[in-house]
């Protein structure tokens, strides 16, 4: 009991429990989440440099320091990937609470859509992601497992040629541009970064952020499905 | 102009246990200068006059400033129009032939205690943890003896402008109470006087504001666009900063 008591009064503990607190832990994942993300395009647009230059890329990213540094960062963005997940759901559901009768003629002034939807935009990227790791990186399937070997460009082109998940694939990622449109701007309000003076910098730059994403990872599927890229 | 008449749907509930439901009345010949709670006043009269119970409303002042009014007209609290209390929202706003959906200040932390009339003690909770100064600061001309930054005591003096109407929390999609608090705790955050118990009043505003179980601040702004006082979101940015150096103030001791 008394160890307990001394956890549940400890630094971390409380401000893990209120609300300001775990609003800055999804502000700080946010970030690396954020950034991971430009890496990640960055990274996958290499596709379009050619075969050679994605692959070359691919065997870079698996044998960096000595072969830790991808185990380094799958560790890291899981445990931040977490933190995100818990702390918005259990914001969330306090939220749910505290209004426990809605309106019966709701109205709203000036929050966005996007902001309105971003539990549901987020456990969608969320199933997304599940998904993404099975289908490239687990490689459930026999084909794209033996193609990763030895041709992870190839393992793209094939992987993307299925309709079925290029379809999700672009819905998660037009979700994930509508999480951004309004998470990205949140990180500064929520670490008190933000001001009447650079509202309107920090919401375009959000928007702009988002629309980069979209069109850079949506690029690579309607390359290889509409284009017949790399077929 | 000729008188409107209007269709209102007026949230009826007898007490905090009781379920409450929707209740439809006529307000006929309903004069453009009338302000809305004197629309009201009209139609509690005409209740009154036919043997009815007349709808309950909180009001005080009628001018704006006290903070009492509390009404929720088609989904807004006071209303559509800008920078205002439902007390000197006019009648000219509405079109004759209009429904009014009038519903109390929503959020399980404000209990209905009759019709549209809600229990807001939370916010006193809120300010007795920490909205105050603990020393006798002077009277008028000591304040005047102590030189303030301009920009801080523009900031402060209209973070103070809040009445504490909780039009904020009721206009949140999440009954967040972080405009009124923040508004609060900058208020004395920003002045000579309050500073020195800045790191305590921040701490003890945001947890009982936690402990009244307020929801959380998803960073839509419905707050500011409805206050009738026009606080500032930017309240709500230094409270998140304020608390951010005041928890790690505390943890280092």
């Amino acid at each position: 009991m008394s160890a307990l008591s001394c956890c549940n009064n400890s630094a971390p503990f409380r401000f893990w429990n209120s609300s300001i607190g775990k609003k800055i832990i999804v502000a700080l994942t946010g970030i690396i989440l954020v950034g991971y993300l430009a890496g990640h395009l960055v990274g996958n647009l290499l596709i379009f440099q050619g075969e050679h230059a994605f692959n070359e890329y691919a065997h870079f990213l698996q044998t960096m320091l000595h072969g830790y540094g991808v185990w380094i960062a799958r560790i890291v963005l899981l445990g931040t990937l977490v933190l995100h997940v818990v702390a918005t759901i259990q914001l969330t559901l306090a939220n749910r609470i505290a209004r426990n009768i809605q309106y019966q003629c709701p109205d709203t002034v000036t929050a966005t859509v996007s902001s309105r939807m971003m539990i549901w935009s987020g456990s969608t990227i969320l199933a997304f992601i599940v998904f993404h790791i099975l289908h490239y990186t687990v490689r459930v399937s026999p084909t794209l497992a033996e193609l990763g070997e030895n041709n992870p460009h190839a393992m793209v082109i094939t992987g993307f040629s299925n309709v079925l998940v290029s379809l999700f694939y672009i819905v998660a990622i037009s979700l994930l541009c509508s999480h951004l449109s309004h998470g990205v701007g949140s990180i500064f309000q929520t670490l008190g970064l933000r001001s009447h003076k650079t509202a309107l910098a920090i919401d375009l730059l959000s928007r702009a952020y988002a629309l980069a994403i979209w069109l850079g990872f949506i690029s690579i599927p309607v390359a290889i499905m509409v284009f017949g890229f790399g077929k | 102009m000729a008188n409107l008449n209007l269709t209102l749907k007026v949230w009826r509930q007898l007490n905090a246990d009781d379920h409450g439901r929707i209740e439809t009345y006529e307000a006929k010949n309903i004069p453009n200068e009338a302000s809305f709670l004197e629309m009201l006043d009209i139609v509690n009269e005409r209740i009154l006059v036919d043997g009815g119970e007349p709808i309950h409303f909180d009001h005080d002042c009628r001018e704006g400033i006290c903070g009492m009014c509390s009404l929720t007209i088609n989904g807004i609290p006071h209303g559509k129009d800008k920078g205002v209390t439902v007390c000197q929202l006019h009648m000219r706003s509405f079109k004759d032939g209009d429904t009014i959906w009038i519903e109390p200040f929503r959020s399980r932390v404000f209990p209905i205690l009759r019709d549209l009339m809600v229990d807001r003690t939370a916010f006193d909770r809120i300010i007795e943890a920490g909205g105050y100064i603990d020393i006798r600061t002077g009277a008028a001309q000591d304040a005047n003896n102590l030189p303030v930054e301009k920009d801080k005591a523009e900031a402060a003096f209209e973070a103070a402008a809040c009445i504490g109407c909780a039009a904020c929390v009721a206009a949140c999609k999440n009954s967040s109470a972080m405009l009124f608090v923040s508004a609060k705790a900058a208020h004395l955050n920003y002045l000579p006087q309050g500073a020195p118990e800045k790191q305590k009043r921040t701490l003890a505003m945001v947890r009982q504001m936690d402990a009244e179980g307020f929801g959380n601040c998803t960073n839509q702004y419905e707050c500011e666009a409805v206050c009738p006082k026009e606080i500032s979101a930017d309240n709500i940015a230094k409270l998140n900063r304020d608390y951010v150096i005041s928890s790690a103030k505390e943890a280092v001791g």
